[in-house]
Order: structure tokens, then sequence, then C-alpha cells
């Protein structure tokens, strides 16, 4: 019994027993940590939020008139897309903690499909066949890439 | 509508940009939990948010002239560039459902690149 305490690393933090994962998988690998749900959660809300900015950033663009610094300083809209910006990146760094970048990062492309969705509602852009496609392709791929978080 | 050479390399530096931007941001996401040095994850976030604003005007820059529709969907290569640095630098495991589920993403962006024109 007391064998199987001295093999334990003694540099290997309560963290990193957390995060390791005991299962022996097929591909070589050094350390890297399983992705938790609640990561992807984070990510998933992530996209809600960059799309929300691309789309003030974009009304904020378009009210932007001749402008100067007075212009852009109370352009609310303008404003808004940047705090919204600001939010993402602090979600995503949040995220990023509790999973692979291999796994999070093509998740942020569901911000195509929030957009592809939410850009006719405001502005004269249409939905086709092509987007219909593109959209339903990232789902899909998105949905690998979240399965294949668990090797 | 053709698309100069000059915007295509622009577009593409600017994914490349944007996926070390990601890894940097996840260098400092992981190191956060060393609470005690600010600095080790600071200046890496910090890092990443430079990136970013210099691969957004790379991308503003890459696409004065060209063809949206080629040059909007070729960001989503950040995804392909980030699966190679998360194995180089992070060791995460590539897998099936990775490549398929990456190639997907980057095939659907590209149709949502059509439908724009």
């Amino acid at each position: 019994m007391l064998e199987s305490n001295v093999v334990t690393p003694v540099s290997a933090t309560i963290e990193q027993l957390e995060v390791s994962n005991p299962v022996v998988r097929s591909e070589p690998r050094r350390d890297a940590q399983d992705t938790s749900l609640v990561s992807i959660a984070l990510i998933v809300l992530s996209t809600l939020i960059g799309a929300a900015a691309q789309i003030l950033l974009r009304f904020g663009a378009d009210n932007l008139g001749d402008g100067g610094l007075a212009g852009i300083l109370t352009n609310v809209s303008l404003i808004g897309g940047y705090v919204c910006l600001g939010v993402n990146t602090l979600l995503v760094v949040i995220a990023l903690r509790g999973g692979q970048l291999s796994v999070l990062y093509p998740i942020i492309a569901l911000t195509y499909v929030w957009v592809t969705i939410l850009a006719p509602l405001y502005f004269h852009d249409v939905i086709n066949p092509s987007k219909i496609a593109g959209l339903v392709l990232i789902v899909v791929g998105v949905s690998f890439i979240g399965s294949g978080s668990r090797a | 509508m053709t698309t100069p050479p000059d915007s295509i390399l622009l577009v593409l530096a600017a994914s490349l940009v944007g996926s070390l931007a990601m890894v940097l941001l996840k260098l400092g996401a992981d190191r956060h939990r060393e609470k005690r040095a600010l600095l080790k994850w600071t200046m890496p976030i910090g890092g990443g948010i430079g990136l970013f604003l210099a691969s957004s005007v790379l991308y503003v820059l890459g696409i004065r002239e060209g063809s949206l529709t080629v040059l909007y969907p070729m960001v989503s290569l950040g995804y392909v560039w980030a699966l190679l640095w998360s194995r180089w630098f992070f060791g995460e495991p590539f897998n099936r459902n990775k490549v398929v589920g990456l190639s997907l993403v980057v095939l659907g962006v590209f149709f949502i690149g059509f439908g724009n024109s």
C-alpha cells in the first residue's frame, strides 16, 4: 500500500490529477485535457454574444455618417458592439481553461450560423439555399467536433 | 470579379494571426491556474487580444479589393491552423471526428460565402 504512494509523482497537483484522463487512448498524446460540457456551453454562449456584437457593429457602422470622434463616442450600437466583443473574449478565455483548443475553437463557427439567421431580420440580407446548406454543414461539423471531445 | 493575390495573402495572414491569437489565449487561460503569477497569464491574454486586433486590420486591408465570396470564408482556415498548433503546442490528439467535423465547418463557411455573392 505504501508503494502506491511512492509512485505518485510529487509534482502532480490536485488540478492536474483532475484533468488527466486515466483512459488509455490510441493517439499519441502528452497531457491534453478532456473538454468539459461547461466549457462547450460557455463557448456556445460566446458565439451568441459574438453574433450580437456583429449585428450591433454593423448597425453602428451604418449610422456612423461622417462622424468624427464625437460621432463614434455617442454611437450606442458601436459601443454596445465593442462591449459584446469584450464579453465574448472573456467567455472564450474562461471556456479555454476547461478544454482543448482544437475542440473549442471550431465551435466558434456557430457565430456564422446566428449571424446568417439574424441578419435578414435587421438588414436587407436574404437567406438562400447555399446559405442554408452552409448552416447545416457547420452545425453537423460542430456536432462531430463536440462528439470528438472525449476521444 | 477576380481576386488579386495580394488580397488572398493578406486574408490568409489574417487567419494565421487570428489562430495564433487563440493559442496565446489558451496559454494564458491554462496559466491562470497558477494563482500567484499575474503577469504570467495576463501577458499571453493581452498578446492574444493584440493579435486579434492585428488580424482584423489584415482582414480589412485584404478585403478592400477582390471578391468577398472568396475572401470571407478564407478566415475559417484559421480553424485548420489551430488544429496544427493545438497538436504541437498543447499535445491535443487528432481524431477522426475532429478532422471530419472541421472539414464540414470550413465547407459550410464557404457555402455561406457563395450564398452572400
